[in-house]
């Protein structure tokens, strides 16, 4: 086993495997024990599936020997986070309601990563349910950014960055309802994706918000990403809000010339309050993005102050209908000895649920109720078009959105915890995208006092492959994403 | 303009009722503060001029996705039934739903 298989991209990896220069049975030993290693400290993942990953690394490897059906991503080890169904595996979404539930189906991503032949290691923790900015409200433990132990690595998908950037793993999928895979990628020095929503199968996703959730790819490299986003992407017909929209070789797209693209400055995501170290990161971007010979100048979302409140809004109605169906009945905890129905249900919901997610679905009924529907739920809908038609607007003047992950970087444990509408004004970047169903990538664009600083590029709908040709083309030219944390 | 909007203990209780959540006194007085914050912070909407625009539902593109009705498979009945945490044979069994009285 050579000492830098935990270091390898999976471009990198795919070029090795092919030429019978290393094993995914080496592969994946080795992103085992740097688990084994590290995830005392680092605590990314809830589940390990190390049986289970051997033997589908001895069939990447039968497979690679033939030389037959070998994909790019044929022997590649890589977890995902704990709301996506896996059969046979404990899906827990960092909830005690659903500690011992093991899906009896997989989710249409896990399905399509097996036929590419990709090697599933393990369950990635979250905050409960996605409900959360920083993995803290986490049922079971909080996971740590592994730049800093005593900071937090961003949320929800928070198991999946810190298991990206601490080597655990090749790649991860995450899910971004409201910025869940963008901000912990931020938070992390790694590349996440929340694509168009539509793009990728939520067929065996654990729902939140069933109109802004999106799985999508985290890795080191935006190249990584697209060959992600390759296989996962596309219609299924189990899940009807995924379209017919064909999909593009991505990886081609990469290498298209980003000359003459233009970039717009949203100026609303640009004023006071950002961290300094964020601020002159985002700077500097710009002006190695204009070496590249991208154009960029300033445009207008005039409603982006509303984004947050129209996001959390259709949030919590959302994701109270669809935490409705946890109730000790057909899966999950059930609290014992129910003297009838309804106190099965409170108890059961009572003990299983944690203090975040008790607020949010409360606080969604509430929105939904007779007197108030109206007043917060519609008008929040009316407010979401508004946000919508900012966007087209923007598009009509610009290929893509240049905008920071976050006004800071990765805060400490326990800072937020206290004030839950603190945590919630923390997301203002990243929640606008879900409600208008934009594509957005979050890459590494330097530091802050020694702590990762990640940007955004938003584009129009199914513009994967821009984002991703720009990002590509940053990548070439600055080497962010290959600082390793110091983690040994 | 907007009053600062609280919600009291005892409509925290009946909030937690609709979403069938049990919670204790001492939690209903915890989240009062916290949820009146939050709906307060929500009234901020109030400053934008909705009257000539429509929701937003689906994301456009999106009408009326149907398939034919044929029988296929779905899930088989034992794995179905592994994860119910009360059952009797191939039954699941809840508690009684209406009582006696």
């Amino acid at each position: 086993m050579g000492p830098d298989l935990i270091n390898l991209t999976i471009e990198e990896a795919h070029a090795l495997l092919v030429a019978g220069k290393i094993s995914s049975l080496e592969l994946t030993q080795a992103a085992l024990e740097r688990i084994r290693q590290t995830d005392s400290q680092v605590r990314a993942y809830v589940t390990v599936a190390e049986e289970q990953a051997l033997e589908q690394a001895r069939q990447a490897d039968e497979r690679l020997r033939s030389g037959r059906n070998v994909t790019p991503l044929t022997g590649i080890p890589f977890g995902v986070k704990d709301c996506i169904s896996t059969r046979g595996i404990r899906t827990t979404c960092s909830s005690r309601i659903l500690e011992n539930y093991i899906p009896p189906y997989d989710a249409t991503v896990i399905e399509r990563l097996a036929a590419a032949g990709a090697v599933l290691i393990g369950k990635q923790n979250m905050d409960e349910f996605g409900m959360g900015s920083s993995c803290e409200n986490s049922a079971f433990f909080a996971t740590r950014n592994p730049w800093n132990l005593e900071r937090v690595p961003g949320g929800s998908s928070g198991g999946s960055a810190a298991a990206v950037a601490a080597r655990q793993g090749l790649f991860a999928l995450g899910e971004d309802t409201g910025g869940s895979i963008r901000m912990p990628a931020g938070f992390c020095n790694v590349v996440g994706l929340k694509p168009t929503y539509g793009r990728v199968s939520r067929y065996g996703l654990i729902a939140l918000a069933s109109s802004f959730d999106c799985i999508g790819p985290m890795a080191r490299t935006v190249t990584d990403c697209a060959a992600v986003l390759q296989v996962i992407a596309g219609h299924d017909p189990r899940d009807s809000t995924t379209w017919n929209e064909p999909v593009p070789d991505y990886t081609a797209a990469l290498k298209q010339p980003v000359r003459g693209l233009r970039l717009g400055i949203p100026k609303e995501y640009f004023v006071a309050g950002m961290e300094a170290g964020v601020e002159k990161a985002l700077q500097e971007a710009m002006r190695t993005l204009e070496k590249l010979g991208l154009t960029l100048h300033e445009v207008s979302l005039p409603h982006t102050k509303y984004a947050l409140p129209v996001y959390y809004l259709i949030l919590f109605a959302e994701a109270s209908a669809n935490l409705a169906r946890f109730d000790g009945v057909r899966f999950g905890y059930a609290a014992p000895q129910a003297s009838d129905v309804i106190d099965l249900y409170l108890r059961t919901r009572r003990d299983g649920f944690g203090k975040e997610v008790k607020r949010r679905i409360m606080l969604g009924a509430y929105t939904l109720s007779a007197g108030y529907y109206d007043a917060y739920y519609l008008k929040a809908q009316r407010v979401r078009t508004l946000l919508r038609q900012d966007f087209e607007k923007a598009f009509a003047q610009c290929d893509a959105l240049l905008a920071p992950v976050c006004p800071t970087t990765a805060f400490r444990l326990g800072e937020k915890t206290g004030d839950p509408l603190s945590m919630y004004l923390s997301d203002i970047y990243v929640v606008a995208t879900n409600p208008a169903g934009v594509p957005a990538l979050s890459l590494p664009c330097g530091f802050s006092a020694d702590m990762p600083v990640g940007m955004q590029l938003i584009g129009r709908h199914w513009s994967e492959a821009v984002l991703l040709q720009i990002g590509h083309a940053y990548q070439q030219e600055t080497d962010w994403h290959l600082r390793q944390p110091p983690l040994d | 303009m907007t009053a600062h909007f609280q919600i009291d203990a005892a409509t925290v209780r009946h909030m937690a009722f609709l979403v069938r959540v049990g919670i204790r006194d001492e939690e209903a007085e915890a989240f009062s503060p916290q949820l009146s914050a939050i709906i307060d912070y929500f009234n901020l909407l109030n400053e934008v001029d909705t009257s000539q625009v429509p929701p937003a539902t689906q994301l456009p593109g999106l009408r009326n996705i149907l398939r034919p009705d044929e029988v296929a498979p779905s899930m088989a009945r034992a794995d179905f039934l592994a994860n119910v945490p009360c059952r009797e044979g191939k039954f699941v069994r809840v508690p009684a739903v209406l009582s006696e009285e």
